[in-house]
This record gives structure tokens, sequence and C-alpha cells, in this order.
């Protein structure tokens, strides 16, 4: 593969996105690639937006992803996936989880929810909504919703195999919740991804 | 506590720039390192802390002990190192400016995590202009394996040059991640402590002397620089040379990989015999660097040449592709598929259960606001609050509140008290609380005590009874210590107990003395609650009239349907009932079923 693949994962703070980036880049390395991510700690993540860049290939130099070049834009929160569509390339998915966080503003009335599937839609861009909570309902643990969504990704990177992602997880969660992880990376990877309708 | 990282002793790591650093003074024998948390830099302590149990390691109060601290170790002939952000080393610059006149006897060197774009940070300083001030060597690593590979070599440069090395790191190369060969440790002896009075004393007399052999550091530094491997040439393409050091250098390959580039590792003294001879190579020279003109104008002046860099490369904010081809490729540059999308921001905000949403709610209830400081009670300032109204440096809340006072006078003072966490106070608090007693001073000092320096992600400070490892350590009583400067008027009060902390604050800025309120409660990052309970919501009770929503809290949004507040069960913290206090009606309590 000598072209880089650019995936953003982002999400509010304590929703587990850096661990979900960790299992990503643990798995392209372990499928052979050049592998760098970077993200913003400190203010940040202080229930605010969180976001980690991953690129893997042949040879990676920038840790940043160019806007307009992401191949996948992996949000565990909705209108956290919106504010980085502008990243994707016109091959490029949105793969959101289908989850509602409302920012403080939002809370205090300051400011309105956006209609996020309406302005996804509108914008023509490919989507998978993936449901992470029903997943997580149904094995009880809400801290696998993050794994669940690498799951639904896992299947559009197939320069990464199955094998590299059970690896990966075993190597980056804790070993008692393994089981219920790699259940929830087999469901989310069950999730279909729909063409766009014209 | 010690970890597995030191057990890879070789083979390939993926590890932050932060993580790299660590590891590189680990494998050159490093014996001791200090520093103050402060992003981008904590990482560095953290790591030697958790992983490398041979390098003996500390948090200090502030980054100017953490220096001198350093200092005195290197004197004794260990190998040293110091890591602090930006602004810290600003507070590190007495000690860092005279060590280097003295020089390094052990390998002595500091990390400035400087943050461009201010990610975390008051300021945008470019440190390489402090470097450059203080007369240190300069190196720029622009991934994790040359923050490793950097150290390593910082640390030679310092024993064979005399010299304090400045490793000047930026947010980008300490949190991104990246594959790194590590290898064993090497061990080398404390060399020993030998009086020399003539090196270790700058009284004028030596310090005319130390001055001459720093010139002439400095002069040999920039000849050994052109053949280092610190630097080097990456030729391609001939009509265009670009000169670039630290990330810009990443970014550069990204955008224009058949470009000649001259990759600059070694950026105080630079190497001017490279430079020129690039120059000479190329018909055309432009400068890709980060934040100030700070290569471009060096080069510039030395060379006379039309090397464009600020007039193309923003001196604001962080750089990233997409800048550097505007600049050095602007025919490829291409506007993205799809526009922005506007859409509501999301600040960050206190936790649930945080203890400072306790003192600001009562400020604000009280119409007070206050002079800040650096922490995450900062966030005072934020909607429903809006209880803070200045900020400049660590500690200055309180000289802040002083100064106001003599300029206006107590009557025509605002309704402000100074809040300061109590690591703040530790590092650069104190004194000014001195000169507020000693001064004649009234006015309120609260200092908001919850046992953690938190905003860094969470580290141990000298009142919190840990060190940097978790092992016990004495715990400085801020109390005896606020009291011991000769404050009066020394209140303890919790600020979850919203009552009382209204009480308080009421009676101390009640009276025209000088007062400290210790608003003492635990981080929710310092412990876990033994009980799993939340707050639920009675909507029968409820009188819709908002005050819980007015807390602030992540936790409670309004449902504008039903009229009514929702408390989130994931985000609702156990040991809070905030909420519960401020309910006029009793419609919100604290569900003590299923209590674990």
């Amino acid at each position: 593969m000598e072209r880089t693949t650019n995936v953003i994962l982002c999400g509010t703070g304590g929703q587990g996105i850096l661990l979900a980036s960790e299992v990503l880049c643990a798995a392209a390395i372990k499928s052979g690639f050049d592998v760098k991510k970077s993200e913003v700690h400190g203010m940040a993540q202080r229930g605010g937006s969180v976001s980690s860049h991953v690129r893997f290939g042949k040879k990676v130099h920038s840790v940043l992803v160019e806007a307009g070049t992401a191949d996948m834009i992996l949000a565990l929160e909705k209108m956290e996936g919106l504010r980085w569509t502008h990243y994707l390339s016109p091959r490029g998915r949105l793969v959101s989880a289908d989850i509602r966080i409302n920012p403080m503003t939002v809370n205090t009335g300051d400011a309105e929810y956006p209609d996020v599937d309406q302005m996804v839609t509108a914008k023509g861009i490919p989507c998978t909504e993936v449901p992470v909570l029903s997943i997580a309902r149904r094995l009880d643990n809400f801290k696998v919703m993050n794994v669940a969504l690498l799951g639904a990704a896992s299947s559009l990177i197939p320069d990464i195999s199955p094998d590299a992602w059970e690896a990966a997880i075993a190597e980056r969660v804790p070993g008692k919740t393994l089981e219920v992880n790699m259940e929830a990376f087999r469901q989310g990877r069950a999730v279909p991804h729909q063409e766009v309708k014209a | 506590m010690v970890k597995k990282r030191n057990q890879e002793k070789t083979g390939t790591l993926f590890l932050s720039g932060n993580e790299a650093v660590a590891r590189g003074a680990w494998e050159c024998g490093v014996h001791f390192a200090a520093a103050y948390p402060g992003t981008p830099s904590t990482e560095i302590m953290e790591e030697i802390g958790e992983h490398y149990p041979e390098i003996t390691a500390q948090w200090a109060p502030n980054e100017k002990v953490a220096v001198e601290v350093v200092a005195g170790a290197g004197f004794a002939g260990a190998r040293v190192l110091s890591a602090m952000k930006h602004v810290g080393l600003n507070v590190a610059a007495d000690p860092l400016f005279t060590l280097s006149y003295i020089g390094a006897t052990g390998g002595t060197v500091v990390v400035s995590a400087d943050d461009p774009g201010m990610h975390s940070s008051q300021n945008e300083q470019d440190n390489r202009l402090m470097g450059r001030a203080a007369k240190l060597a300069i190196l720029e690593p622009s991934d994790s394996q040359e923050a490793l590979d950097f150290t390593r070599e910082a640390f030679r440069i310092s024993e064979e040059f005399d010299t304090p090395v400045l490793l000047r790191m930026t947010t980008r190369v300490c949190h991104s991640k990246s594959l790194v060969r590590v290898s064993p440790r090497t061990e080398v002896p404390v060399k020993g402590y030998v009086k020399d009075i003539a090196k270790r004393v700058p009284i004028p007399a030596n310090s005319r002397r130390m001055h001459s052999r720093v010139e002439a550091r400095l002069a040999r530094l920039s000849e050994w620089g052109a053949d280092s491997p610190l630097n080097r040439m990456e030729m391609g393409d001939t009509s265009l040379g670009i000169i670039t050091s630290g990330i810009s250098y990443q970014y550069v390959r990204e955008v224009c990989p058949g470009a000649s580039v001259l990759k600059l590792g070694l950026t105080n003294p630079l190497p001017w015999k490279l430079i020129e001879d690039f120059i000479g190579r190329v018909s055309r020279v432009m400068v890709v660097e980060e934040g100030e003109p700070y290569l471009e104008e060096s080069i510039r002046s030395r060379f006379l040449v039309d090397a464009p860099g600020k007039e193309l490369i923003p001196i604001e904010g962080e750089l990233n592709p997409e800048l550097v081809r505007k600049a050095v490729s602007p025919d490829s540059v291409a506007a993205p598929f799809y526009g922005e999308t506007d859409l509501p921001g999301r600040p960050p905000s206190l936790c649930p259960g945080c203890p400072h949403r306790g003192a600001f709610h009562t400020l604000a209830s009280m119409k007070y606001s206050s002079t800040g400081d650096i922490g995450c009670y900062t966030l005072g300032l934020m909607p429903p609050y809006k209880a803070l109204e200045t900020t400049v440096c660590m500690g200055a809340a309180i000289g802040v509140l002083s100064g106001l006072e003599k300029a206006l006078g107590r009557e025509g003072m605002p309704k402000l008290v100074a809040a300061i966490g109590e690591s703040t106070f530790i590092h650069s608090g104190i004194t000014g609380l001195i000169d507020m007693v000693y001064n004649g001073n009234t006015g309120t000092v609260m200092i908001m005590d919850n046992s953690l320096t938190a905003m860094t992600g969470g580290q141990q400070n000298p009142s919190t009874g840990r060190n940097l490892r978790g092992e016990p350590a004495p715990m400085l009583d801020i109390e005896q210590v606020v009291r011991a400067c000769g404050v009066k008027r020394v209140r303890v009060v919790d600020p979850h107990d919203l009552k009382l902390m209204k009480q308080v604050l009421k009676e101390e800025t009640g009276v025209p003395e000088l007062s400290v309120i210790i608003a003492r409660r635990s981080c929710i990052m310092a412990y876990k609650p033994l009980r799993k309970t939340v707050s639920v919501h009675d909507p029968a009770k409820c009188v819709h009239c908002k005050a819980c929503l007015r807390l602030g809290c992540p936790a409670i949004s309004w449902n504008r349907e039903d009229n009514v507040p929702v408390v989130s069960e994931m985000q609702c913290w156990p040991n809070c009932n905030l909420c519960v206090q401020v309910c006029p009606v009793g419609a919100l309590s604290k569900d003590l079923e299923g209590v674990v």
C-alpha cells in the first residue's frame, strides 16, 4: 500500500477516544505499517472536544491529517463527527456512534443541538451509523462503545486483518474485559455500510 | 508502581515524544530528574516515575526549584534532566541563565515543551529565543525517534562542550506517537563533587571569564554542528531550498517530497558553514518554521539573502500541512471536498463532582468574582458562573488582587477575591501572600485546595502526602503556612457545603482585614467513591426554576418538552449533592437504593 491511510477519531472527553486510537495504531503496526498519531491533551479533556489523528502507510511524515484527505471519520459523538467532515476525502466515510452528548451551552439553553442526520444527508456524506448504545446494553457494559465503533470501522480497512485487530485489542484493554471487548468488536464489525443514495 | 516499559531492552516501541525523551534519558544513564507539571511536558516526568526506577526523580514545588536541584546534582557529576512547559522556563530562567555560564559537570538537559496554538497555555512564546538569550545549545527533535536520539545526543554535547542543553519540543512532538527503536541503559558513574569556586561562584571577576568561555563554546559548537548528523541536507530539486526544523520538517516532507531541504536539529548556535553551503546549492531559499522568525532573521541578517519565511507562514498559531502547502507548493492546494459546518462549540467545563463548582457557584450567587490563576479553576470564567476575570501567570491571582486594592483603595474595590489552587499557591502564590501581609492589604484569598495538581492530569504535590512515585511523603500544612505568613483570619471550609461556604465568604469579605479561606475538597481524580449513588429527580415536585441547571454541571440537562431537568446516570458523581442542595423544593435527592 503506497498511499497513506488517514483516520480521524473524535468525540468528547472521557469517551475512550484515546484508547480506541491506541488500538487502531497497534493493529496497524502489527500489519507492518509505519504509523503516526497525534492528539491534544490538557484543557481539551475537561469534557471538551477530543480528537486523534491516525495515519498509517509505508512511510508517514506529518502527524496531522490534511483537510480533504481523510479516509474515515470515526465519531463517538454525532455532532463531533459532523464537525470534522470537511476533513473527509471525496471517497471518505463518516462512521458515527448513535450517541448525542450535549455541550454545556445546549444544556443551559444558550445553543441548539443541530439535526446532525439531516445535515449529513444534505451534504451527501457517506455515513454509517453504528448502534453502539444497543451493543453496549446487550453486553451490559458502557465502556465497550469505543471498541464496538472500531469493529464497524474495521470492515472498511482491508489492510488490517481480523487477527491484527484481535491482538491489538488484547494488548490494550484490561485483561478481565477482553472477552466483552472482543464481542463488542465482533458486533460492530457486523454492522453493514450502505452506499450513499444519489 | 513501576511498570514494564524498561523491560523492553531493545526493539521498536510506539512512543509519544515525551515518552521517548524519558526513554532516551534512561538509556544514557541519567541519574536524577526533577520537574513541575505543565502541559505539554508533564508525561516526561510521569513516564520516568512510572517506568524507570534507576532514575531518582521528583516533582519540585516549581520550575525554578527543579532547575536548582538539577544544577546541584549536576555539580556532583550526575547526569540530570529537568522538564517544563514553555512558561515554566520563565520561572526557571534565573538559575538557567547563570547555569549557562557555570556549565555542566554532569550532563545537564532542560526540556522546554512549547505550545504553539495554545492548546493549553496562556501564550505562544517560542523558547528558541529564550535558549539563545541564555546562550544554551538548543536541539529540536521532529518526531519520537529524534526525541530519543536527540536526548542522548544532548547529554553528549552537554558534557563535551560544558554547557546545559535546551531540548526544545512542541505540543505536536510531545503528544504525537511514532515508532522508536530503543536500546538498553548504559550506566555511567556519578563523577563526584570537586570544589571549584572559579567555576561555580559567578562573582563578577569569575563571571567575566565564564562569559568568555561561553562565547568560545558557542563558536566551537557552530563549527561542530556543520558536520553533525543533527543537521542534514536532503538534496532534491534545487530550484527551491527549504530550511526548516522541528515538526515543520515533517510537514515540508509531506507536502513537498521532491524539494531540497536543510533540516536543522541543532538550532543554537546555528551551523553557519552548512547553511552557507546549502544556500549556495539552490536557486532560491525559503524558511519554514512554526512561531517566531527565529531561523529566518538569523539567516537573513547573516547572509543578506532573500529567505522569505513569515511573509508566507503565519507567526501565530500552530502549523499544519495545509498551511505549509499553501506556502511552499501553492499550485497543489485544493479546497476540501466538503465544506466546514458551523456548529455549537464544546468548550471544556468543570467535571461533575468538581469541588470548584461549589466555590464558583457560591461566588456567583453573591455577585462576587475573582482574580484567577492557572489550573482547572480558570474555568470559573465560563458561564454560568462568570466568576473569574483576570489571569496572568502561576501565582498572580494574589498579586493582582493586592495591586487592584493599591490602586483603588479598599472602598473602591470591586467584589473580587483571589482564587488560586493549592499547587499553584505552593508554586508561587506564597510570596504574593507574604507581600499582602507585609504591605498592609486587606482582601480575601481563596485557596482552592483539591489535594491534587489536576489540570495537568492529576499529579502529586507537596500538600498531597505522596511523591512522584506515589510513595508516602510529608504533607505541607497549608493552614500553618498561611498563619506563619502572618495572616490572622484563616478559615477552612468544604466548598460543597454551600450554606457554610456562603456564610464564610460573607464574613471574611465583610471585615476590613486580610483573610484566607481554604476551600478544601478532593479532586474527583484523587479517589474512587465507595458508594455508587446518583441524583434522582421527582418531576411531581419540580417547580421548573432551573436552579439545578445554574450549577453548570455536565450531568444535568434540561428536557424542554416536559420542562424538567434530566440527570445523566453515567455522568453524575456519587459523592456530590450540589443539585440536591440548590433545589428549593426537594425535587432532587440522592438515590441510596442499591448502594454498594
